[in-house]
């Protein structure tokens, strides 16, 4: 990446990136975003993060992007992970053990239906 | 084995007992017995099945039918259409639906999200996320459109006041580093977050490292600094770690560098991450450990702006100042400063903490009340208890009382009340809460946490905890507390820093509040919340005592006795006071006295 210099530059890597991101949502592409702040970890955010893992490597799911995010501020309700399908609005998860975590992955990410008892009232 | 063709699992959770869950058990029984269904059907407990707050709930499998507040007048009616019938009682019914956030937004009533826009919305190792939400627009438009006199001016008329806690306004502060002739000149960010209970900062680092670095781009800009320094505690790895990379990311797109945005303007900064001691919160003692010397203050003039590091003029603010800039200068001065009170503006994070429903990390305008901010944002008290006081500002802050609800937060009307804004840390206490013992845990971090440079906090700070450690032993005497005052006016006059100078403040505010608690532990010995040890007992009464033994098992010492189905008894001698025979017993048998 060259340094930016100027305003025109700085608006066009902004589009590239907004762009990078619709054409992902567009293609279905499911988002699977761990809170990964200290509190996070601290309530296992890291198992979460690897059951999450395993299971898109056991299972051979393509499509499937797995990033993490800072702390939302309901560190009471940690791990929480969000799933994001397509363009389809976002469903915030609480408390995700590793357990959770396949469950989500199951029902969620690959038959499409969120999973209820988890979902935080928000 | 019998087969039952169907199951009836009842909510037997404290609160679901309490609404009768037993009655709709035996309810049922009759019912099933009356309708000669008792062989088929089968009638368990179980714990929690929903929220319980609409109990007694039952759960009837196999179908998976949930139901919720009926009493046991209604049992009959539901055994015979749903058992008999077939028939699923909507009355009753709960059907749990799912609930779909469409926008992350405010996560509670009354949250602004300036500072915290970002947390948990974007990936923070990637920096493109930021840009992506007009990340960097800000420094662009700072540096190609405005002069660092401009730039000044903004955040000046904005309103923004030094988010550490002491108020200073940033502007102001900017201008004094510009005006200083020498240079180089650095641009320091106070990460140094100690305060028990607070964490406002590392939330920011964690999930939005692009925006504190982008503020400090632009205050390098309008101060005339060339270099910055993040003081970060190690206790906060993650932090460090995202820091770093947001680092190299900037850098990786010339925002940091050389020549940034083709200008003649270059900066550049590094993480310097410190032990974790409370006192280098302090901004001359920060700047002494930044530069490797031990982290003790210095008397101010000469203040950091006039020779901070390397004896050079700094600029220190904090990260949550930091990280308002960008939003200020992009949308101006006039649409921050449209928020909050005559004297400070815009809004302030709060970790709150406690006994509240709902803790956390929350974000509020200025001029929201301290009621507002406990009972709307973060849910109220816990289990319906009472609000008895809350501490802002930290250790060395103090403790405001229900007459303080109602005060329209800002720096000036804390401080007024006694207590100040601290970083935000919120503790929140409920009727459970014994003041002495909340004087004594902020005592006892202070007094570990004094660097030991000047005599009247070291020895003081001393002197105040073993005064309260015997207070809370049973052991005080008449005295005492006029002891305490004195050591406390002693203390906040002739100590060097902040440290010191506030340490007695949890002290001095619970005294003015909660005198008469503190009384109670001296002459009558006896703790009013029931949580100074020493002080109380524990007793299980005959009534209410089932005889269960589950007291006797969890009783960690063996101080409890008697016999299955007898009333059982409680070896005070013995006993540690540790509370769990209280948390167990599922009758309230155990009662606390003092």
């Amino acid at each position: 990446m060259p340094a930016i210099k100027s305003l025109e530059e700085l608006k066009r890597v902004r589009e590239e990136a907004l762009q990078k991101k619709k054409v992902k949502a567009a293609a279905g592409n499911v988002q699977v975003i761990v809170a990964m702040g200290t509190c996070g970890i601290a309530a296992g955010a890291r198992d979460t993060m690897k059951s999450v893992l395993n299971f898109i490597e056991t299972n051979n799911l393509s499509d499937v992007s797995v990033t993490q995010t800072g702390c939302i501020g309901l560190c009471e309700q940690e791990p929480i992970l969000q799933v994001v399908v397509g363009e389809g609005p976002k469903v915030v998860y609480g408390k995700v053990t590793v357990e959770v975590a396949e469950q989500i992955m199951k029902q969620h990410v690959q038959n499409g239906t969120p999973l209820k008892d988890h979902v935080l009232p928000i | 084995m019998t087969f039952y063709r169907s199951h009836v699992l009842v909510c037997v959770d404290p609160e679901c007992l309490a609404k009768g869950a037993l009655g709709i058990v035996d309810a049922l029984q009759d019912e099933f017995v009356v309708q000669g269904l008792i062989n088929e059907i089968q009638v368990l407990e179980t714990s929690r099945i929903g929220k319980c707050s609409d109990g007694p709930e039952i759960m009837v499998y196999p179908e998976g039918i949930h139901y919720h507040g009926m009493s046991v007048d209604d049992i009959p009616y539901l055994v015979e259409e749903h058992f008999l019938k077939g028939r699923v009682v909507e009355r009753f019914h709960e059907v749990t639906v799912p609930v779909v956030d469409e926008e992350l937004g405010p996560l509670r009533p009354k949250e602004v999200r300036i500072v915290l826009r970002n947390c948990g919305q974007i990936d923070p190792n990637n920096i493109e996320d930021y840009l992506a939400v007009d990340g960097y627009q800000a420094l662009g438009k700072a540096l190609l459109e405005m002069t660092p006199e401009q730039v000044i001016e903004e955040v000046t008329n904005s309103g923004l006041r030094g988010r550490g806690g002491a108020g200073f306004p940033a502007g102001k502060k900017w201008a004094l580093t510009r005006q200083v002739q020498d240079s180089p000149k650095y641009m320091v960010c106070n990460a140094d977050e100690g305060d028990p209970g607070a964490f406002m900062n590392r939330r920011v680092l964690e999930g939005d490292p692009h925006s504190v670095i982008e503020g400090m781009i632009i205050g390098a800009y309008a101060t005339g600094a060339n270099y910055g320094y993040v003081y970060c505690r190690a206790e906060y790895p993650v932090a460090v770690e995202t820091l770093n990379i947001a680092i190299a990311q900037a850098r990786e797109f010339g925002f940091l560098g050389e020549n940034i945005f083709g200008t003649d303007f270059s900066f550049d900064m590094e993480v310097r991450v410190g032990a974790g001691a409370f006192v280098c919160g302090e901004e001359t003692a920060l700047m002494a450990s930044i530069m490797g010397q031990r982290g003790e203050p210095r008397p101010r003039p000469p203040f950091p702006s006039v020779k901070g590091v390397w004896n050079k003029p700094s600029n220190n603010n904090n990260v949550e100042t930091y990280s308002n800039i960008p939003q200020i200068i992009t949308k101006g001065a006039t649409w921050y400063a449209s928020r909050g009170t005559e004297r400070s503006k815009g809004t302030k994070t709060f970790a709150v903490g406690g006994n509240v429903v709902k803790p956390g990390l929350i974000e509020v305008p200025m001029g929201i009340t301290l009621r507002e901010i406990i009972f709307d944002v973060a849910g109220g008290i816990k289990d319906g208890r009472k609000f008895k006081a809350v501490q802002t500002g930290g250790p060395m802050g103090g403790c405001l009382v229900e007459k303080h609800l109602d005060l329209a937060l800002d720096y000036e009307a804390l401080t007024q009340a006694g207590s100040m804004m601290g970083s935000g840390g919120l503790v929140v206490m409920d009727e459970t809460s014994c003041m002495v013992d909340i004087a004594r845990f902020f005592m006892d971090f202070t007094q570990a946490e004094s660097c030991g440079k000047c005599t009247p906090c070291r020895v003081g700070t001393r002197r105040i905890l073993e005064l309260l450690q015997k207070i809370c032993d049973g052991l005080g005497e008449k005295g005492d507390i006029e002891r305490l005052e004195e050591l406390c006016v002693e203390i906040s006059r002739n100590s060097l820093c902040g440290l010191g100078q506030g340490a007695p403040n949890p002290v001095v505010s619970t005294l003015k509040h909660f005198r008469e608690e503190y009384e109670a532990h001296i002459y009558e010995k006896r703790c009013p919340a029931k949580v100074c040890k020493s002080l109380i007992r524990f007793e299980i009464q005959a009534p209410t005592c089932t005889g269960c033994t589950v007291c006797t098992r969890n009783c960690p010492v063996n101080a409890i006795s008697g016999e299955r189905r007898q009333l059982h008894h409680i070896d005070a001698k013995t006993c540690i006071r540790c509370g769990i025979c209280v948390q167990v017993c599922n009758f309230n048998a155990i009662d606390v006295f003092s």
